[in-house]
């Protein structure tokens, strides 16, 4: 028995072994959506921040049914600052970049095959660097709004509340 | 510098995110990277002052199609006020935020903040005015409330959600606008308004934007947040906030849009004059009641922004000569630097005294030139200046306005403006005599001068206040013409379409 396994036994953390064992099946589906989602914004609807949402609901989804510690386990404060940040100076790279062209946001990749993957030149180096960024920041505000409920839910117990980051 | 125009916004955006990532590693590189970035802005924009207007378009892309910025007189002027501020604010907090916990967060919120006012200001388009306005507004209310006390927190809230509607009003504001001429290009708009003309939908707009950028920049009806907001934040966050925020979000966009988009209008030139003599009244009889050193500041902001908004009132109209019209806007902008000048200046001063005391309490401080002569002698400076004392800054811009409004025939405004001065300088007075002279409490018989890297911005504040007093001819003949015609004319704004 692996540890997955083990967790979705435990009913003591999280929520009902039904719910985990499905939350274990469509993770991968969701996952690859927003991918989907984030890499082909330039040719159908949706774009980075559309993505990056449906990624970061990936990860709560996943906080939601298993706990907070399995969803800090995957993405911890300290990743999802640091992807939060290097999403976005890498989203102001690709502008600064355009410089070599002359122009700020310049297209400095080519044209490409309209309607394919690598098309539409800087547009799909923004929207996974978009994606990044509000995949790391939505979540981060979904741990960080948890937080205060965690301080009061101790308080109510009558424990010290932990100090948190 | 015209290839390297939107670096005014993209150096402080990246700085702000590469900040949090090396403070990872040490905390006291954000110090180095907060001083090197303004101090880049700063020179940046005084280099910019020399420059002949010109059109930048994103990426090469088409201008109205593409995202346009446009540097004109206006824009450098307000480049020069927000970034040397902002250098002057960040040397301030060096050792001002020590006393708080994250300093690298405060300085990335900080960037933030300055590159959505710069963005603000150098944006030819409307819809990416909103982002960078949401940019430093956000940034602004999470600055009011870093020092997460209780009153801080319930001011940002309030802030929050007063700005909150105020951007709502501006974005459906936008929203009219583009409905009606299928572009956000504002040279291209200007065009198209020229053809609508003033229709019931245009003056909806109008109103929507006279209530949403009236809120940034806190005209008397929708102003209950500053006396809350500005107190509360950190001083050097006070002085970029009542300093140069109220003025980059509210003021710099109402004269944009209402001079180079809408166009002169009498009704909109009335309403305006009229917020801007309510704030100027409303706003200097509550300061004189304030027993706190930052609320009374706070006030007193509300009061001078009048001054502003009534000076641009006046050139709005359309009837105005055109020496009534430039005298009017040259004294609203010279006010309008002077008072970024001067409240930088008295609110940077109060987080010095409250360093050293750990009190903004007008009544439990006093006599405190004796044990604090710099800042006690820069603060005097500056009250002396905002209130209107030759051969400061301030009674030059004052005398300005009151003169055009004279000349403009508009008696009453004119005479509120001449009692507004007296009130201003009687709270500014009482302000003196319970900080600076007086008896000294024993409480605060051991307190020292506030350290150098405080007492410096401090000093170079209240020298330029005096240099531009002494010298405002030099400032009127460079800066404020240009930034003035530049509002005046609005066929040229319109040209910047085609490249002009």
């Amino acid at each position: 028995m692996d540890r997955l396994e083990q967790e979705i036994k435990d009913t003591s953390k999280g929520m009902t072994t039904i719910v985990k064992t499905i939350v274990r099946f469509v993770m991968g589906i969701i996952v690859i959506f927003g991918a989907y989602v984030v890499l082909y914004g330039h040719v159908t609807p949706g774009g980075g921040f559309a993505g990056g949402v449906i990624l970061a609901s990936a990860y709560i989804l996943l906080t939601l049914a298993f706990g907070k510690e399995m969803g800090l386990r995957k993405m911890s404060n300290r990743w999802a600052s640091l992807l939060d940040n290097s999403g976005a100076l890498a989203f102001v790279i690709v502008g600064l970049l355009g410089f070599g062209g002359g122009y700020f946001f310049y297209n400095f990749l080519g044209r490409g095959e309209p309607f394919h993957l690598f098309s539409a030149g800087s547009i799909l180096l923004s929207n996974i660097a978009i994606g990044v960024k509000v995949t790391a920041s939505v979540f981060a505000i979904f741990m960080t709004l948890s937080i205060f409920g965690r301080i009061i839910y101790k308080a109510a117990e009558g424990e010290e509340p932990e100090s948190e980051e | 510098m015209q290839t390297y125009y939107p670096l005014f916004t993209a150096i402080p955006l990246a700085a702000a995110f590469l900040n949090l990532l090396l403070s990872k590693i040490s905390m006291k590189v954000s110090d180095y990277i907060a001083f090197l970035v303004t101090g880049i802005l700063a020179v940046m924009s005084v280099k910019m002052l020399f420059e002949a207007p010109f059109i930048y378009a994103v990426g090469n892309w088409r201008p109205p199609f593409g995202i346009l910025l446009v540097s004109d007189g206006l824009s450098s002027l307000m480049l020069v006020v927000i970034n040397v501020i902002g250098l002057l604010a960040v040397i301030f907090s060096f050792k001002y935020m020590a006393t708080y916990t994250a300093k690298p967060k405060y300085f990335s919120l900080f960037m933030l903040m300055i590159a959505g006012m710069n963005g603000v200001v150098i944006t030819g388009d409307m819809f990416n005015l909103y982002v960078f306005l949401e940019i430093a507004s956000i940034a602004s209310y999470a600055l009011v409330g870093f020092g997460t006390g209780k009153k801080e927190l319930e001011a940002s809230f309030k802030y929050l959600i007063l700005g909150g509607v105020a951007s709502t009003a501006v974005l459906f504001g936008i929203a009219f606008l583009y409905s009606m001429t299928g572009t956000l290009n504002m040279p291209d708009l200007a065009q198209q308004l020229e053809v609508i003309g003033m229709t019931k939908t245009v003056g909806f707009v109008v109103a929507l934007f006279i209530m949403g950028f009236g809120l940034k920049a806190s005209a008397v009806p929708f102003h209950a947040w500053l006396p809350d907001a500005h107190p509360s934040a950190p001083a050097p966050i006070s002085a970029m906030l009542s300093g140069v925020l109220i003025k980059a979000l509210g003021i710099y966009t109402i004269m944009r849009i209402m001079f180079n988009i809408v166009g002169k209008n009498e009704l909109i030139s009335a309403i305006i004059m009229f917020l801007g003599a309510l704030s100027m009244v409303i706003g200097g009889l509550l300061a004189i009641g304030q027993k706190d050193f930052k609320r009374m500041l706070a006030y007193s902001s509300i009061s001078q922004m009048g001054y502003v908004l009534i000076a641009i009132g006046l050139a709005l109209k359309p009837g105005a000569e055109l020496v009534v019209a430039t005298l009017a806007l040259i004294g609203g902008l010279f006010h309008l630097v002077n008072h970024a000048v001067f409240k930088s200046l008295l609110f940077l001063a109060s987080g010095a005294v409250e360093y050293r005391t750990g009190t903004r309490d007008l009544e439990k401080l006093g006599g405190l030139i004796k044990k604090m002569p710099v800042t006690g002698a820069a603060t005097a400076i500056g009250s002396l200046s905002i209130a209107g004392i030759p051969p400061f800054n301030g009674f030059w811009s004052k005398l300005i306005i009151i003169l055009a409004l004279f000349r403009g025939g508009y008696w009453i405004y004119g005479t509120v403006g001449v009692v507004v001065g007296f009130i201003t300088l009687i709270y500014f007075v009482m302000l003196q005599k319970e900080v600076l002279f007086g008896k000294l409490p024993e409480s605060l018989s051991k307190v020292k001068e506030a350290p150098f890297t405080m007492v410096l911005p401090l000093v170079i504040l209240a020298a330029l206040c005096l240099a531009m007093g002494i010298g405002y001819m030099a400032i009127e003949g460079q800066l404020l013409d240009s930034a003035a015609s530049a509002l005046l004319d609005k066929m040229a704004y319109m040209n910047y379409l085609i490249g002009g």
